[in-house]
């Protein structure tokens, strides 16, 4: 079990670093989205994996830490308003700057020749 | 216990929500109820700046639930210090903002009461997951607060802002389940007992955990390689959230205080001053950064975001040094620097409302309506900024240079400090006489007029860093005292032997 978790929480921290550098919103809240599955899992397995146990010390021999469980559940709350807030606010630079590019616009496009490429188009 | 300790939280909590519900209810009566609340804020700061100078600890457990066990805040005299930090700066920013700023947008003041409260949570409370809790209340007001005004200038650095913060609160999170996985504890207090005691391979689950907390501190605090995302989301800003903003970077320096001096100091044992090596060269290269920045601005408000971290490395610089006075002086700096900042802050925004279309751009344009009284404002504040005499910003910057020993280390401090300041002096003095003195003929269609309010509050906070020299002998005995007892922590580890209301019955 202790593998299969390391490896889940892994794979979602590694997903979520490399889409939260990507250049687009979109996957920047996903990867957002992935990294804080990740760290919910991983802050879950900070009081140990235990399977079938009681959160409740003195009533069995071994228990399972509920503390954890509480910060989990306080992180997924705040998370999840925040990846709303996140989605919000990249529909609102998408509106402000008809582009989902993180920084508005491409850096490499100037605005100033693109307008001369429009007129002489026409 | 002591009730006072959640007058702090409560008083913007239930402002802000009484806010929040009477959206549409006369912006006077809003204005009036949301002033009224921050008024009493600082009433209760001061209450608790008087509590918390006899030098003693106090806490409010709650739920009377025995410290290491409950969340409890704790009141000493750094707590205090920040508490009256940010209700002074609030106040000002809020009178500022009653001048006509908060129009647009009916949740201003429940966003600003809310990211009061944030505030005053971390400064008080003695947990670090609360501390976590605290950062996500500050930061999702400020998310608001940042979009604050009309435009789409503010939707890029906003996003940036925002996805930095939410990167930093995972990181966060990782580090406190290390240290919790190693430690079984997040009370400050019972960790600064525990992490002496860590040994063998957790020793390096806890060694990263620190070192990864640091870098979160550092992401708020704005030090170095996690620095650029301020000046563009500052300058952006509105000028009274700009100005409030002045001191969301002193959370992340009071942050790493609390953290590295209570649970990573001296006595720590193995992990004794972790990260404190590497903070020394990191506030140096911030400050080298920050005085290339301001050099290099064009517009008011972009110089006054670099100063910001101009700040966040001199004061840095001398608490990696780990010495007593050296965090009495940088206690005294950040007081100062703090209300200047911010005071800078109003200023750039009374100058760009006079000059049209030329904004807080540092060019030439036609001479404004009130020159005299925006220039001595803006000389005021540039001058306790730069760290000239006879302001507040030299007293700070001269008791960090005294307070350093003769070695290495001291040469790279009084040349860093001493070069960037006079760096800085240009770029003050090149902004002002292009700003104030070179303007061009020709004059405004509708400059807009000064009010009271706006005027008043800037002009007071800037005046504090006349008030502070006035009040310099009080104010360093206060943060002497408070260095001492921040070095003394055994005094700190002992609120957890607090007795509970009604254990005996």
């Amino acid at each position: 079990m202790e593998l299969v978790f390391a490896l889940v929480i892994g794979a979602l921290t590694a997903s979520g670093v490399y889409l939260v550098l990507r250049a687009r919103t979109f996957p920047v809240v996903v990867g957002l989205t992935l990294l804080s599955y990740g760290v919910n899992l991983f802050l879950f397995s900070s009081g140990r994996l235990a399977t079938g146990q009681q959160p409740v010390i003195g009533t069995a021999a071994n228990y399972s830490d509920p503390l954890p469980q509480a910060l989990v559940l306080t992180a997924i709350v705040i998370g999840f308003a925040m990846t709303a807030f996140v989605v919000v606010l990249s529909l609102r630079n998408l509106a402000d700057n008809e582009d989902d590019h993180v920084d508005g616009q491409k850096p490499y496009k100037s605005p100033a020749p693109e307008e001369e490429e429009e007129v002489t188009g026409k | 216990m002591n009730h006072w300790l959640t007058a702090p939280i409560l008083i913007p909590l239930l402002g802000g929500i009484l806010q929040a519900l009477m959206g549409y209810a006369p912006i006077s009566l809003r204005r009036t109820l949301a002033l009224a609340t921050t008024v009493l804020m600082l009433v209760s700061a001061i209450i608790l700046l008087v509590l918390a100078d006899d030098g003693s600890y106090r806490i409010y457990a709650f739920g009377n639930w025995q410290p290491p066990f409950g969340i409890v805040l704790v009141l000493d005299r750094l707590a205090a210090l920040m508490l009256i930090l940010t209700a002074v700066l609030a106040l000002f920013c809020h009178l500022y903002a009653i001048g006509g700023a908060d129009e647009g947008n009916r949740q201003f003041h429940a966003l600003f009461l809310f990211q009061l409260m944030g505030l005053n949570i971390a400064f008080l409370t003695g947990d670090l997951f609360n501390l976590f809790v605290a950062f996500e209340v500050l930061l999702i007001a400020s998310y608001g607060l940042l979009m604050h005004g009309g435009g789409t200038v503010r939707t890029v650095p906003g996003l940036h802002y925002v996805v930095l913060n939410l990167v930093g609160s995972a990181i966060f999170l990782i580090s406190v389940g290390m240290i919790y996985s190693v430690t079984g504890t997040l009370n400050m207090a019972d960790l600064a007992v525990k992490i002496p005691e860590v040994s063998g391979e957790n020793l390096n689950i806890v060694k990263a955990g620190g070192m990864m907390l640091l870098v979160v501190f550092g992401l708020k605090a704005a030090i170095l390689p996690l620095c650029f995302w301020l000046p563009r989301a500052y300058s952006k800003a509105t000028a009274p959230v700009a100005a409030l903003f002045a001191v969301m970077t002193k959370v992340g320096v009071y942050a790493i205080l609390r953290v590295y001096l209570l649970i990573f100091g001296d006595n720590a044992g193995e992990l004794a001053n972790l990260g404190m090596d590497w903070l020394f060269p990191i506030a140096l290269a911030t400050l080298a950064m920050g005085v290339i920045g301001a050099l290099g601005s064009g517009s008011l408000k972009t110089l006054v975001a670099w100063q910001v971290i101009i700040s966040v490395g001199t004061l840095l610089a001398p608490v990696a040094l780990g010495s007593e006075a050296g965090l009495s002086a940088a206690l005294f700096y950040l007081l100062s620097t703090t209300w200047t900042v911010g005071g800078l802050f109003l200023v750039a925004e009374l100058v760009a409302n006079q000059r049209g279309t030329a904004d807080d751009r540092i060019i030439t344009a036609p001479r404004m309506r009130n020159r005299t009284f925006l220039s001595v404002l803006f000389l005021i504040g540039a001058v306790a900024a730069a760290g000239l005499p006879p302001l507040s910003g030299f007293f700070g910057k001269l008791l960090i240079l005294q307070s350093v020993e003769p070695g290495t280390e001291m040469a790279w401090l009084w040349s860093v400090i001493l070069i960037g300041s006079f760096l800085t002096v240009i770029a003050y003095s090149r902004a002002g006489s292009i700003v104030f003195w070179r303007t061009v003929d020709g004059h405004l269609e509708t400059p807009d007029p000064l009010n009271g309010r706006i005027s008043v509050a800037a002009g007071a906070l800037t005046a504090l860093a006349v008030v502070m020299v006035a009040l310099a002998g009080p104010i360093t005995r206060y943060t002497d005292a408070t260095a001492a007892q921040l070095y003394d922590t055994d005094a700190y580890i002992e609120i957890l032997q607090t007795p509970m209301v009604g254990e005996d019955n």
